[in-house]
């Protein structure tokens, strides 16, 4: 394939001096000749109702172009509770995917040869107990487990700081993430571990300079709790990727995704003693702001998502998630699920973005941004490690505990929201521009009661099948192993999936050793 | 004519003799999206009101507690996650069990059918994304003093 412009002019894979993408400390880019030789991935999040209508949409995604799937599980899934829980009233496949046992999980990848795809699941509090669902379905479909790809967002201490879904206490949580670390290095080379999260710090109210910098001290905290556990930096570091936020500010972004590889690079190598250079690489993963869109005139959002997009690809993403335009509004409907996909193939495919590794690399403006992004990085690095007398870890655990990060992104997220109120800060639709909202609503996805319904008679079904006394066994093997700080409890979890006991019930067993957390509330 | 002293202080301020609003603001359920709630917290409290914030995962039961303890005007709840014609009704029957007659705002993503049925159902205001400072404060009051 030719690399030319639309007039025929022909272009090298990149411009500039050393150090070219693909060197050290690769805040060109992580690979050479980027996207020449592979496109990002297409990865569109999708989950809502039961396993089957999620498996639909994912086949859909796959027929219009995807190249990888991603789940969004239901808030009950997320927080580890079963269906029929009184906690999940209201909210069962609502916003993502209902999951209780094995028999769901079967039936979301019903069809789709996991040994081919790669999946991406988003989540963390109960992500070991998934996860262990997942090997026992490819299993069952006879996929060995060392041929799994994808990624499992596993990444806790942005719950504590952000999205707030946590189950457990920071410490023996964090033992549990060691745990699929452990697990996966030894046992699913193909599998990414953690994916250490910025995104929802971003959405939460942050700064960009917040979000790289929180992102990558949690990074540094995941690096310094699996070497306390005697794993090889070289070995379980090549395994840990990123995900961050694309918003509206086109060139702090850029900076921001070209500080990330230069910092992760340098503090890989300089401080935790990496030498393979694969462990000093940060890949990640990108979605675009969904709290940049507006809910009046939704269709506006597509020209959002495509700047975005745009800044991501520029910004060297390993893979990209475009946000329908009507997620101010309800779920992704089909339509603008499938529009979204469709602005990241032209970014992709007719822009030529693609063409030329960072091809905005020297540009005085970009480069000076990258550095200001690493200069303020530093400064919350330097405090963290303050806060933990020389161990990031450390300082992440009490930043949690004093509410140091939840009080820095609220006192962001309200100084924007009086900027936009001000008129300060111009959001087209809202404060400005606002005339022309016809008010016809787009054709919202809807979640109709019956999934609740039909959820619990299967939830029941299984219940019914499966023998109590194979599911209490496991159940005390999984609490014992919580209990033994040396066991690993990721066989034990399988073993349990493998009995169909519920993910509340996996849950429970776990948290009547590690106990709960409750967060101190914070304005 | 003596010259006004002061401009009003229109929707945002309490009056002179008027004690301030007693708002309290939950995150009823699973739903962890607390952006919203803290922001409106704010904007609430520099607009002369008392909030008394929750915090997340409550119950109706927690809610109508704190209700009852805090003497509350007005209660604020905030939902992302789509249970919101579940959780909307469920709030307003365990008030109406504990015989409390309290307006319920709604904020989060809520799509306008959905809107219009907890309105009927007796949500007293709904507060979508976009919504700006003024129109919450004064929505929050409009419900309160429209009693």
């Amino acid at each position: 394939m030719a690399f030319e412009t639309m007039s025929g002019v022909p272009v090298d894979p990149v411009y500039g001096g050393p150090p070219y993408p693909g060197q050290y400390p690769f805040t060109r880019g992580i690979y050479e000749s980027m996207y020449r030789s592979r496109l990002w991935t297409m990865r569109l999040f999708a989950g809502f109702g039961t396993a089957e209508d999620t498996n639909a949409r994912f086949k859909e995604l796959m027929r219009a172009g995807g190249t990888g799937l991603s789940t969004a599980f239901d808030m009950p899934t997320l927080m580890g509770r079963d269906s029929d829980s009184p906690w999940a009233l209201g909210e069962v496949g609502r916003a993502g995917v209902a999951v209780d046992t094995l028999a769901d999980m079967e039936d979301l990848f019903a069809g789709i040869d996991l040994a081919k795809v790669s999946t991406s699941m988003t989540i963390n509090g109960p992500a070991a107990i998934l996860l262990a669902m997942y090997v026992a379905v490819a299993e069952g479909g006879g996929a060995a487990r060392r041929d799994l790809a994808g990624t499992i967002q596993n990444d806790i201490l942005k719950e504590y700081q952000a999205q707030k879904e946590y189950i457990y206490p920071p410490r023996p949580s964090m033992r549990l993430v060691t745990d699929v670390v452990r697990f996966t290095t030894a046992e699913m080379p193909r599998w990414h571990p953690v994916s250490i999260s910025g995104y929802h710090i971003r959405e939460a109210g942050s700064t960009a300079a917040q979000e790289l910098a929180f992102t990558l001290a949690n990074g540094f905290a995941y690096v310094e709790a699996a070497l306390a556990a005697g794993e090889d930096i070289d070995s379980f570091g090549r395994r840990l990727s990123f995900f961050f936020n694309s918003h509206i500010d086109f060139f702090e972004e850029i900076g921001k995704f070209r500080a990330a590889r230069r910092i992760w690079a340098r503090w890989m190598k300089q401080r935790y003693g990496a030498t393979d250079e694969r462990a000093m690489m940060c890949r990640f993963h990108t979605q675009t702001a969904g709290v940049s869109l507006t809910a009046s005139q939704p269709e506006i959002n597509i020209v959002r998502v495509a700047t975005q997009a745009l800044a991501a690809a520029l910004g060297g993403t390993q893979s990209l998630h475009t946000d329908a335009y009507d997620e101010a509004l309800a779920l992704p409907s089909a339509k603008a699920a499938r529009i979204a996909l469709r602005t990241q193939q032209i970014v992709a495919h007719e822009t030529g973005v693609a063409n030329v590794a960072d091809p905005l690399g020297g540009s005085p403006y970009v480069e000076w941004m990258t550095d200001e992004m690493e200069r303020r990085a530093e400064e919350v690095f330097a405090r963290l490690d303050e806060m933990g007398r020389g161990s990031i870890l450390e300082g992440v655990y009490a930043g949690i505990e004093n509410g140091y990060f939840v009080g820095e992104i609220a006192d962001a997220a309200y100084r924007f929201e009086r900027e936009v109120n001000a008129g300060r800060r111009v959001v087209v639709g809202v404060n400005r521009f606002a005339d022309g909202d016809d008010d016809t609503a787009p054709n919202l996805l809807r979640i109709e009661q019956d999934t609740e319904d039909y959820q619990l008679k299967r939830l029941d079904a299984v219940k019914r099948s499966r023998s109590s006394e194979q599911v209490d066994a496991a159940l005390a093997r999984v609490a014992g192993a919580a209990a033994d700080g040396n066991a690993n409890l990721m066989p034990e979890i399988i073993d349990a999936v493998r009995a169909y006991a519920t993910e509340e019930e996996i849950s429970g067993a776990m948290a009547s050793v590690f106990g709960t957390y409750t967060e101190k509330v914070i304005v | 004519m003596p010259e006004a002293a002061e401009p009003p202080l229109g929707d945002a301020g309490p009056g002179p003799d008027e004690p301030p609003i007693r708002a309290v603001l939950a995150k009823l359920g699973l739903d962890g999206h607390d952006r919203g709630i803290k922001v409106v917290a704010r904007m609430l409290r520099d607009a002369g009101m008392e909030v008394i914030y929750l915090g997340l995962r409550q119950t109706t039961d927690s809610i109508v507690a704190a209700v009852e303890q805090e003497d509350a005007d007005v209660i604020g709840l905030s939902m992302h996650n789509a249970g919101h014609l579940t959780l909307g009704p469920a709030m307003l029957a365990a008030l109406g069990e504990a015989g409390l007659d309290v307006p319920v705002v709604v904020g989060g993503i809520v799509p306008e059918p959905d809107r219009l049925e907890l309105e009927r159902a007796g949500v007293a205001a709904v507060l979508g994304p976009g919504a700006s400072t003024e129109e919450v404060v004064a929505t929050v009051r409009g419900v309160v003093l429209g009693r």
